[in-house]
């Protein structure tokens, strides 16, 4: 007989099982136990909540008790108090939820309010490592009525009118791409999911992975059908450990339920996937390099056309889409194309999964309505700049984006307004910056990966990023000149013109887009040799100022000697010894010593 | 899976147990656990109150917690919130006086007066 009538929901994605989820989870089991509780309290392990700066995360149901920063060592009171007394531990609640003794609806709460979560419903919600949580959440019924309701234009046709565009980036209209590889001939056709994520900082394809697999598994059938193929690869990057072990539990329960294989649903479609590792190349995720990679061959683009709805894996016709993309397709099918495209704004309907970090209260992941504004989504969701710093500019589209500033805080995020301000929306990664962060490090910071990351097959990447690297670090170090600023420019642009895949294409965005609102600051370095925003060492003098009580603490920990100074004496730095490393400011006990 | 139905039933199946999470309507049922009530003997009611929802295949019906409720004399306490009805308050519960509440209010929807607080105080 079921007596479970509490259900306590631990957050175990990736950012919480880092900071100690797997410890939760015991502990409430004893805990439970202790209490002989535990056959009336089930704990579930879910996907990732999106508030990841809460973490770790522990929700309780009927009530919807959202605790947040748990530790290992609150489960003891959680469980005394809230699940054997029915008190909420109202001390250990996520801090907004609680207003003047009333306990508001975690919905209500400022970063969850303007979210509507269609990509990620089902994380946090369900077990994704239990297929029956996934169905009772309506999964699979998608794919059962295509299968017997819908004939493959049907479906396309949905997609197209629906107006989802590629979520990985690129933004190309997913339901012409369906018709391409539909219309595309070839006796073997397969579709593909691109889970490579490479950009730094992104991790929304990884969180659908680890929190709702089984919605990849659908929609990738789903497509197969609705394009005539019958195999499907996972391109997965092998960095995401936990998501490939969630999707290979999903795929084994999808073939045991044969919702994967021969004879789906009683009719003559035949589905099976697997999983391909990726080895750490952010080229990877360019489609023609991942395709590369996954016939075994080094991953590196080639030209296009043929695209690969007509030439793709092996030379046949492949469907290739993101994550993301393909977690809406089981909503746009059961819901309809007129209801998906009721969201969003003219030309970008739906929601948009961002990866919300660097200065800002609410890190995590969040999804929005397309023409939701920078500002809403940085000031209410993201819950503004920590420590009363000022808002300086906020990067999107990880590597291949841009970065703007605060006149530009209320455009509507969409494909197109981004792109017309000189940044992209990308796959999703949208990091802020505030007044301490130095403008000219950051495009140094991108571009640094981009030129590790460079395949090295054409000319303009393979060497044109990496001189443009060298000049961004001399200009880091103090040796820039105003010439260089327009060298980094006409650099860009041939660069931009000339690279053969979308890496070199975008690799100079950061650079461009920060010279273009930030032109000041790269002055500053190169005429004044000053970073204003105190950031890059080599301008910066490290200087013992007034108020020095001559403790001689920072002349013994300094790792140089390069400071001087008798006892009682103020002491002085001297500049040419110093390396900067900055312990004698966190030795000086009347904190004297600073950077200027 | 070989058919439509048999997911269908699979789904149902399935939405009992995770259905808990989600946003439901319906009955609420709220038992006093505070010391007073644990004491008096309201963990064997809650079971029963499970018991008997689960063996009737209940929807929407949740059965939760409360601490204190107030009238110490009377526990075990609960209070039957159904939509668009006023609470009912039932005192000096046990496990046979619960499982009638379920039969007779929740599920016929006929409020047991004699075992409300009202009745109590005459």
């Amino acid at each position: 007989m079921e007596l479970v009538r509490s259900h306590v929901l631990v957050c175990g994605g990736t950012g919480c099982t880092s900071s100690g989820a797997l410890d939760i989870e015991a502990k409430f089991a004893e805990e439970l136990s202790k209490h002989s509780i535990d056959n009336e309290v089930q704990v579930v392990r879910t996907g990732c909540f999106g508030l990841c700066e809460a973490g770790p995360i522990v929700i309780v149901y009927p009530e919807g008790a959202f605790y947040s920063r748990v530790d290992a060592n609150d489960i003891a009171r959680i469980t005394e108090e809230h699940l054997l007394k029915g008190r909420i531990v109202t001390d250990l609640l996520y801090a907004e939820s609680v207003e003047e003794d009333q306990i508001k609806s975690i919905d209500e709460v400022g970063f969850y309010q303007k979210q509507q979560r269609i990509a990620l419903r089902n994380c946090g919600v369900i077990n994704p490592e239990i297929i029956d949580e996934y169905i009772a959440m309506d999964g699979y019924r998608a794919l059962g009525k295509v299968l017997t309701e819908m004939s493959q234009e049907e479906v396309i046709e949905e997609m197209k009118k629906s107006g989802l565009r590629g979520r990985g980036g690129g933004g190309f209209p997913s339901g012409l791409k369906w018709q391409f590889t539909y219309q595309a001939e070839g006796d073997q056709k397969y579709v593909a999911c691109n889970a490579d994520e490479g950009d730094p900082g992104a991790f929304m394809d990884r969180s659908v992975l680890e929190g709702d697999p089984h919605v990849i598994i659908e929609a990738m059938a789903i497509a197969a059908y609705a394009v005539g193929a019958d195999r499907g690869y996972v391109y997965i990057r092998a960095e995401y450990p936990i998501a490939v072990n969630r999707l290979e539990i999903a795929i084994e329960q999808a073939r045991e339920y044969g919702l994967l294989g021969q004879g789906i649903f009683g009719t003559d479609f035949n589905f099976d996937m697997e999983i391909k590792l990726g080895a750490g190349a952010f080229v990877c995720g360019e489609e023609t390099a991942l395709i590369a990679s996954i016939e075994g061959e080094r991953g590196m683009p080639r030209p296009r056309p043929p695209f690969p709805a007509q030439k793709g894996i092996f030379g046949q016709p492949t469907l290739l889409n993101n994550v993301e993309t393909y977690a809406n397709v089981p909503q746009i099918i059961l819901n309809g194309s007129e209801w998906y495209a009721g969201i969003g704004t003219e030309r970008s309907k739906g929601t948009k999964v961002f990866a919300l970090g660097g200065k800002i209260m609410n890190t995590g992941l969040l999804e929005v309505p397309m023409g939701t504004t920078l500002r809403e989504v940085i000031f209410e969701v993201g819950g503004g700049i920590p420590n009363g710093k000022a808002f300086k500019a906020v990067q999107t589209g990880g590597p291949s984006g841009g970065c703007l500033t605060e006149e530009f805080l209320d455009t509507p995020i969409d494909f197109d307004n981004l792109v017309e301000l000189g940044s992209m929306m990308g796959s999703g990664g949208m990091i802020v910056m505030d007044e301490d962060n130095c403008m000219v490090d950051v495009a140094r910071f991108f571009l640094d990966f981009t030129v590790d990351e460079s395949c090295g097959k054409c000319t303009p990447c393979r060497e044109g990023t990496k001189r443009m690297l060298e000049i961004l670090d001399r200009i880091c170090e103090g040796k820039g000149t105003l010439a260089d600023l327009d060298k980094l420019e006409t650099l860009s642009h041939s660069i931009k013109d000339a690279a053969l895949c979308g890496l070199g294409q975008t690799a100079p965005n950061p650079v461009l887009s920060t010279l273009e609102h930030f032109r000041a600051e790269y002055e500053a370095h190169v005429v004044d040799k000053r970073c204003p925003a105190g950031e890059c060492s080599d301008l910066l003098q490290i200087v013992v100022a007034d108020g020095c009580i001559g403790c001689t603490a920072c002349t013994r920990v300094c790792p140089v000697d390069a400071i001087e100074g008798e006892r009682k004496q103020p002491h002085v730095i001297l500049q040419d010894k110093c390396i900067k490393c900055g312990a004698c400011i966190d030795k000086c006990p009347v904190k004297v010593i600073v950077k200027q | 899976m070989k058919s439509l139905a048999e997911l269908a039933k699979l789904r149902e199946e399935a939405l009992k147990k995770v259905n808990i999470r989600t946003d439901r309507k319906g009955t609420r049922i709220v038992v006093g656990m505070a010391t007073c009530g644990i004491s008096a003997g309201a963990r064997p009611v809650m079971a029963a109150l499970l018991d008997e929802s689960s063996k009737r295949k209940l929807q929407d019906v949740e059965v939760t917690q409360t601490g204190c409720i107030g009238v110490c004399r009377l526990e075990p306490i609960i209070e039957v919130y159904k939509e668009g009805q006023e609470k009912v308050t039932y005192v000096e519960m046990t496990e046979e006086k619960a499982r009638r509440v379920i039969a007779e209010h929740i599920v016929n929807g006929k409020v047991v007066s004699e075992l409300t607080i009202g009745a109590s105080e005459k």
